[in-house]
């Protein structure tokens, strides 16, 4: 079957097979690697992705079920002015030790940002449990996101600041 | 790699192009909905449909509104939309305290309510939750409507009322509960439940000495038959709420159900856990009529 899919702005237009799932459709016909492929079971979260601005499991996601609808990616997170606060506070705060669960906590990090700009750590905590690190490096993975909340806090604050910086 | 075997695709534009379908593809067609039931059973092979109905554009089946003195939950809703629901939480607090131990906010996203339903799944918090407060499944067939009271929807492991060619549209929750709780025991974050319990109650009478008029009690994961602790309920119905009584209904469901041992704990542990359960959620629905959280 032919589908068409916005993956991070640019349509993409593809034949193929009712069972292919999301997650090897973004990693095997679009070439979009940074999205991983972990589990196969909706446990481990590696695979998070955004349809249409909301966070899902992409290997419990058909590839068909995507038709005409919009998807982003860990590829999607940066933009021309730069990394996306997320990427520079897992950066800042060596917020991954091996990689793996990177993309998928990232995705799921600026999803909560969006709808909870200022989260408590247990906010936080909730918004990735359904996502493991097997580093076992929840406590930098959470002081990554709250870095980049306050990053983005301070950024609203002070329009100006961030030119004169640049400047 | 685990991957589905082949079957054909088809998206449904409409609730009644959806019936159309499956009656063309016949009995081993699916209906799809947030897929996190089935598509994990499809990669195992534990099923191996020959056609999938995609139900998700439905947006007809995704609101959660009241009608007619009852909360009306699309089949599409998602968990997550269940749990953000205010008028949900205004009416029926054990929705979103089952909801935020479903499974972890990503999958939330996506599985739906009835597709949780149409799972039945022995271990599914919301099939005790909707026995609880004697909600009603809403089916259409090419045929027309019919509705069966969730109690009797629920037929066993994996098997429901739904016969080949229907769709389950929504559930529909009496509203004029004075209070309900769920309250689950899982080994970790986002696991099926060890035990579970869900409670509604209805109080009459001035306050103070206030009774009963009907008791709900959904059990989860322990064999009950359809979900509930119907000799609980009969125990309680018809007189006051008191510590007394609630742990003596605790211990009635306990003895009533009928547990399995495996790898979540043996059957004497499981009974245990049902009556501190039960007497949790009771104990909890009094305190919210009472005005507490």
């Amino acid at each position: 079957m032919q589908i068409t899919v916005d993956v991070n702005g640019t349509s993409y237009a593809r034949e193929i097979e009712p069972r292919l799932l999301l997650v090897h459709f973004l990693r095997d016909e679009l070439d979009l690697t940074g999205t991983h492929w972990g589990c196969d079971t909706s446990n481990c979260g590696v695979c998070v992705v955004w349809l249409d601005e909301v966070p899902v499991k992409s290997c419990t996601v058909l590839a068909a079920m995507v038709d005409g609808k919009a998807v982003r990616t860990v590829e999607g997170l940066a933009s021309t002015e730069g990394l996306d606060p997320v990427q520079r506070g897992f950066k800042q705060c060596h917020g991954l030790q091996c990689g793996f669960c990177t993309p998928g906590m990232m995705m799921t990090a600026r999803a909560l940002l969006d709808t909870n700009p200022d989260p408590t750590e247990q906010e936080i905590r909730v918004a990735i449990s359904g996502q493991l690190c097997r580093c076992t490096g929840y406590e930098n993975i959470v002081r990554s996101i709250r870095w980049a909340a306050e990053y983005e806090a301070a950024v609203d604050f002070g329009d100006d600041l961030d030119e004169e910086v640049t400047a | 790699m685990q991957v589905p075997a082949q079957f054909q695709y088809e998206k449904a534009t409409s609730v009644g192009h959806a019936l159309r379908l499956l009656a063309k593809y016949g009995a081993e067609s699916r209906v799809v909905a947030g897929g996190h039931s089935l598509l994990p059973m499809m990669k195992l092979r534990l099923a191996q449909p020959e056609a999938l109905i995609d139900i998700n554009d439905l947006d007809e089946l995704a609101l959660i509104r009241i009608d007619d003195g009852e909360l009306c939950v699309g089949a599409m809703v998602r968990h997550a939309a269940l749990l953000d629901s205010a008028v949900a939480g205004e009416h029926f607090p054990i929705f979103h305290d089952a909801e935020r131990v479903i499974a972890d906010p990503i999958v939330r996203n996506r599985g739906t309510i009835g597709g949780s339903l149409c799972q039945a799944d022995p271990s599914e918090d919301l099939s005790a939750a909707f026995c609880a407060v004697r909600a009603t499944a809403v089916i259409e067939g090419l045929g027309g409507r019919r509705t069966v009271p969730v109690r009797e929807f629920l037929l066993g492991p994996y098997e429901t009322a739904l016969t080949d060619g229907e769709i389950l549209i929504e559930i529909r929750v009496p509203l004029g509960v004075s209070a309900s709780a769920y309250e689950k025991v899982d080994r970790r974050a986002g696991d099926w439940a060890v035990a579970a319990v869900g409670v509604a109650v209805r109080f009459d009478g001035e306050t103070g000495g206030e009774k009963l008029a009907e008791v709900g009690i959904g059990l989860t994961a322990v064999g009950a038959t359809n979900f509930v602790a119907v000799e609980a309920e009969d125990f309680l119905r018809g007189g006051p709420a008191t510590a007394g009584r609630i742990t003596e209904a605790a211990s009635i469901a306990a003895r009533h159900c009928h547990p399995y041992a495996d790898q979540r704990g043996p059957v004497a542990y499981k009974r245990s856990l049902v009556a501190t359960l039960t007497a949790r959620a009771l104990t909890r629905a009094v305190a919210r009529h009472h005005g507490e959280r």
